[in-house]
């Protein structure tokens, strides 16, 4: 470290868990953050400033009005600018330390890019917003043994998990799959923007024992976490399960199903997205949806007006999303409304 | 001496608040009986992860400590 490092990280290389030899690490490290929300901004912003040499920002939206509660980094500028996401935190965060190499990736993850795009990585951080892509990420970090971060968050609520490929339990091990019922999102039940930062916060804090050279400090447990009700709760994810689909029988499913959720265009200003193996409880999100734009449902579609766009939605799961050409756009919107 | 006999329900501890069980009960008919989406939920028995695979067969006993963490998915 020369002279301004030592300066600047000061306070943290001081501390006996990281220390100057943990520091060194950082700053030599290179992080990936899947996502630039309310967890992804604030994972973000720690690692920058805590030093980490080299961060790659994914996200495929743009800024709007509803994210500012929440998504550090992003002011009313962006939204009139309707900058991406990635590009503005890359921006702000650039100022706040020069020193690191940071690339925002303005893209869609997906089965055809997500190698490229997640690795080489000393520690991935989920700040997704959706299951499928959680999947993806630990199809990726499994097979190309990369420890990620698990986290996510709703309304009051957020779970996080460390997990070290051949070590610790994967995602597989703890939920072998997405849950097939409508699970609530930031969209439908809202998010406290205290919740997604303390969510984000633990995180950090596993990754930078990772990025430090402390692997052995990781909490090898699921951790869950209501910060309302200051309830917590935690299990074991020590272990990998030997018959887990992903790590123990390599079966990559979201990375190797290269249809899954895809999404194509049809017609003149239409994308649709193929069926992804789960079946949409129309009337369930009919309900969760009236209070956030007009319905109208049948048994064999659901239309949902989120102007400019509108989603129709199919009990397949299948969908098709009015008011765009791009797909990254068709899939975040389904993503949000509908779950993934 | 008193003498043990099979008790008809055991008492266990789900996240921290104790909660009588039947006897014979199982993890999975705890995770019905609580109304919980079983594909949205991990479960700690004793510390130790309980495989889904394993919910139907493992009995709770006397004493059981569970842990119920529910699989989180926005952000």
């Amino acid at each position: 470290m020369n002279a301004a490092q030592r300066e600047r990280y000061s306070r943290q290389s001081i501390l006996p868990e990281i220390g100057v030899a943990g520091q060194r690490r950082l700053l030599a490290s290179r992080a990936v953050v899947v996502g630039c929300g309310a967890l992804g901004t604030v994972q973000a912003t720690l690692l920058v400033r805590a030093g980490v040499g080299e961060i790659v920002l994914i996200d495929r939206d743009y800024v709007e009005t509803s994210n500012l509660q929440r998504q550090w980094l992003f002011e009313e500028a962006d939204v009139e600018r309707a900058m991406p996401k990635a590009a503005a935190a890359a921006e702000r965060l650039r100022k706040a330390n020069s020193s690191c190499r940071i690339h925002a990736e303005v893209k869609d993850m997906t089965p055809q890019n997500a190698a490229a795009l997640l690795t080489p990585a000393d520690a991935i951080l989920d700040g997704a917003d959706n299951f499928a892509a959680r999947y993806l990420l630990n199809d990726v970090a499994v097979k190309t043994k990369t420890p990620w971060i698990y986290g996510a968050a709703v309304g009051t609520r957020g779970s996080l998990m460390p997990v070290v490929p051949g070590e610790t339990a994967c995602l597989s091990c703890i939920f072998p799959q997405a849950p097939r019922s409508r699970q609530p999102t930031c969209e439908t039940s809202g998010a406290l923007n205290a919740a997604t930062t303390a969510v984000a916060s633990m995180q950090v804090c596993e990754a930078l024992k990772i990025l430090c050279g402390r692997p052995e400090a990781l909490r090898r447990r699921l951790v869950t976490t209501d910060i309302w009700s200051g309830e917590t709760g935690s299990v074991d994810a020590s272990r990998p399960d030997p018959d887990c689909p992903t790590c123990g029988r390599g079966d990559f499913q979201y990375l190797n199903d290269l249809s899954r959720g895809s999404a194509s265009l049809c017609g003149r200003d239409s994308v649709q997205i193929a069926a992804g193996g789960r079946a949409l409880d129309l009337p369930g999100l009919a309900a969760a949806l009236a209070s956030l734009g007009k319905v109208q449902a049948n048994p064999h579609a659901l239309r949902f007006a989120c102007p400019p766009h509108e989603l129709t939605l199919f009990p397949d799961g299948r969908a098709i999303v009015k008011g765009t050409r791009d797909p990254a756009v068709a899939r975040s919107l389904y993503a949000r409304y509908v779950g993934s | 001496m008193e003498r043990s006999s099979t008790p008809l329900a055991v008492t266990i501890a789900v996240n921290g608040a104790a909660r009588p069980a039947a006897a014979g009960a199982t993890v999975q008919s705890l995770i019905f009986e609580l109304g919980l989406d079983a594909e949205a939920v991990a479960v700690e028995r004793n510390r130790e992860i309980v495989k889904r695979s394993d919910w139907d067969c493992r009995i709770l006993e006397d004493g059981d400590t569970i842990e119920i963490v529910h699989f989180v998915g926005g952000g």
